[in-house]
């Protein structure tokens, strides 16, 4: 039954498929005519010369977006502060009082020599932070080479945090040499100003290259001078690492540079 | 003579016209050489001597950290591993302990053997393909079929686990995906008894061999102080007599249960790099008859997570041993499903630091022999 069924909707079948046919191409316009649209958007968002115009305007209309994130940054910048003083009660007593002693011991250490210029972002066991003023960070690499037993640096990260205009970065250290070190990771974490329309290498986005105390950064300071457009002073070789030597647009590791379709 | 032209627009490495001098030659070896990977090595030799090497990486840069900036965690997971496909366990690791912590959750007892079972029989299978290529690219065909060959044991161990071959997405936060199946610990037992049989016989062949030692002692020398001071870490760290494992110093889930040995060597040369590894994956069998014999032997395998899990806001760094060295994440959470920065540190890019060091003044012959040896994966290391 089926069968004779199928030959007699033979034509409808024919019907059928060209109205189909003519859904898909209806879907396929609209998915290119989205698909240039989203390319337009992106291009306009991009810091592109030749187009000025479409860059003010998007910029206006971005910047309600952009506003959202602001009111979370103060609620965000407290508790950061609060957190090491309120995260030790919450977990076991015995544990937590008795661990950091030792993170706490050489935390102080640095921000005793340089009270006023290193804030300390967080102890916790194993990890601990400070944050320091990009003018002096070239001392505090230098006071932690020379009396603490950090010898490498393990990671730089480089953050974008367009709604303070700054770009942080974070070194971790750690040690080979003292195996009472060897669980540590010290954060050194600094920020500097972040512009707008970036032009790396020659804006204010500046850093001193702490390659001259950890020899092991040399290569993370290329990357995140090509990803994120953070220059490093007297950096002996800051040439693109990872990216095409030809790419023209934003450091990609900007949180304005857009992801195609995201 | 036409006198050479010299152009004044600076062009990128690699591509400039040199002036036409006797003694120093620009070679670029990459990216499609198959002795250098997807990467390219800018050497300058004199005539047999290499004066000068610029590592080029970057043909296989996919930016996983961007990408990672808009999934949230759990779409995370399958992307995350590709840098190292033959490693997904413990290139996802770190990641899978940051969002742990990050989250708040426990991880059941079970769930932490199978996971130390499957990241060690993953560094068995990246060191085996490791050691394939090593084999070939010295010319030592017997010790490419080989580990290749052996590597299909437990290729197929990690199917039956995950359901994979080769990118197993197996480690979530919380747990793994799903339970091994149910005589596993007869079969890998077996298997991998098997396997350490196999290894054991590489000895014969390989790092016995004559010529092998012929080639790689003495090349590529990076003393200990070097070793500390470029930051190198893993196999490369150990051949020159620093003794740091992640799996003794900082040890996570239940390494601190089991009884892991570091293996280290002093001389700092290629023949020592090579070994590590090898001498890894006996150590590897051995952790992995000590995990089945303790595992619980039924429970949960994972803690259910919420769906779309929001991290808390803070930051982790949360580091592992994999099979080339410490590989280290550093997430920063808004309180969002997303991260807001993921940063990989990946041995290999750490590790590369050490090439053009070790490179200046060997022979160019030798540099297969030193550019393998650093166990480095240019995928791993462009992300």
């Amino acid at each position: 039954m089926s069968k004779s069924e199928k030959k007699v909707t033979s034509k409808d079948e024919d019907k059928k498929k060209s109205e189909e046919k003519a859904i898909g191409d209806a879907i396929i316009a609209a998915a290119n005519a989205r698909r240039e649209e989203l390319a337009k958007e992106a291009l306009a968002t991009r810091s592109n010369k030749t187009l000025p115009k479409v860059v003010k305007e998007k910029s206006k209309e971005e910047k309600p977006k952009e506003s959202k994130p602001k009111e979370e940054k103060p609620k965000e910048s407290k508790p950061k502060e609060e957190k090491p003083k309120a995260a030790p009660p919450s977990k076991t007593d015995t544990e937590k009082e008795s661990l950091p002693e030792f993170e706490k011991s050489f935390v102080d250490k640095i921000s005793s020599q340089f009270t006023g210029d290193v804030e300390v972002g967080y102890i916790k066991e194993n990890r601990t932070r400070v944050n320091v003023k990009k003018e002096k960070i070239l001392e505090v690499a230098q006071f932690i080479k020379d009396n603490l037993p950090f010898d490498h640096a393990e990671s730089v990260t480089g953050v974008d945090f367009p709604e303070d205009k700054e770009i942080g970065v974070v070194y971790h250290l750690g040690s080979y040499t003292d195996p009472t070190y060897s669980k540590q990771v010290l954060a050194l974490a600094t920020r500097v100003p972040r512009e707008e329309n970036p032009n790396p290498g020659n804006d204010s986005t500046k850093l001193p290259s702490l390659r001259d105390m950890f020899y092991s950064v040399e290569f993370h300071e290329r990357e995140i001078f090509e990803m994120l457009g953070v220059y490093f002073e007297s950096h002996p070789d800051n040439r693109r690492l990872l990216l095409p030597e030809d790419w023209a647009d934003l450091p990609p590791l900007r949180k304005d540079f857009r992801n195609k379709g995201r | 003579m036409a006198e050479q032209v010299i152009p004044t627009k600076k062009m990128p490495p690699g591509l400039q016209v040199e002036n036409i001098d006797d003694r120093i030659m620009t070679l670029n070896v990459g990216p499609q050489h198959p002795g250098s990977g997807h990467m390219r090595i800018i050497v300058k030799i004199d005539g047999d001597y290499i004066v000068d090497a610029d590592p080029d990486p970057g043909y296989v840069h996919r930016g996983e950290e961007k990408m990672a900036e808009s999934r949230n965690y759990i779409t995370n997971i399958p992307h995350l591993e590709r840098p190292v496909i033959h490693d997904s366990c413990n290139i996802l690791y770190p990641y899978v302990l940051g969002v742990e912590d990050l989250v708040g959750i426990e991880v059941p007892e079970r769930a932490k053997y199978v996971r130390v079972i499957a990241a060690e029989l993953n560094r068995c299978i990246y060191i085996q393909y490791w050691l394939a290529i090593y084999g070939i690219f010295l010319g030592h065909s017997t010790m490419f079929m080989w580990p290749a060959g052996d590597r299909e044991l437990l290729i197929d161990l990690m199917e039956k686990i995950t359901g994979a071959r080769v990118t197993h997405a197996y480690f979530i936060p919380g747990g793994v995906r799903n339970d091994v199946p149910a005589n596993f610990e007869d079969v890998c037992l077996r298997q991998v008894n098997y396997f350490e049989k196999r290894i054991k016989e590489y000895a014969d062949i390989f790092y016995d061999n004559p010529i092998l030692k012929a080639r790689t002692e003495d090349t590529g020398v990076l003393s200990r102080e070097d070793a500390i001071r470029l930051g190198t870490t893993g196999s490369v760290l150990r051949a020159s007599g620093v003794d740091y494992d992640l799996r003794i110093k900082e040890p996570y889930d239940v390494y601190d249960e089991l009884d892991v040995h570091t293996n280290v060597l002093k001389s700092g040369d290629s023949y020592a790099r090579s070994k590590i590894p090898w001498l890894d994956m006996l150590e590897s069998c051995n952790i992995i008859r000590q995990a089945l014999e303790k595992m619980p032997k039924s429970g949960s395998i994972r803690t259910k997570l919420k769906p779309n899990p929001k991290g808390r806001e803070d930051e982790v760094y949360r580091r592992v041993e994999s099979g080339r060295g410490s590989a280290g994440c550093h997430i920063i959470s808004r309180g969002k499903p997303e991260p807001y920065r993921l940063k990989l540190s990946v041995s290999s890019f750490r590790n590369l630091i050490a090439l053009p060091y070790l490179l200046k003044g060997e022979k160019l012959g030798n540099m297969p022999a030193v550019y393998w040896s650093l166990n480095y994966w240019p995928v791993e290391a462009d992300r």
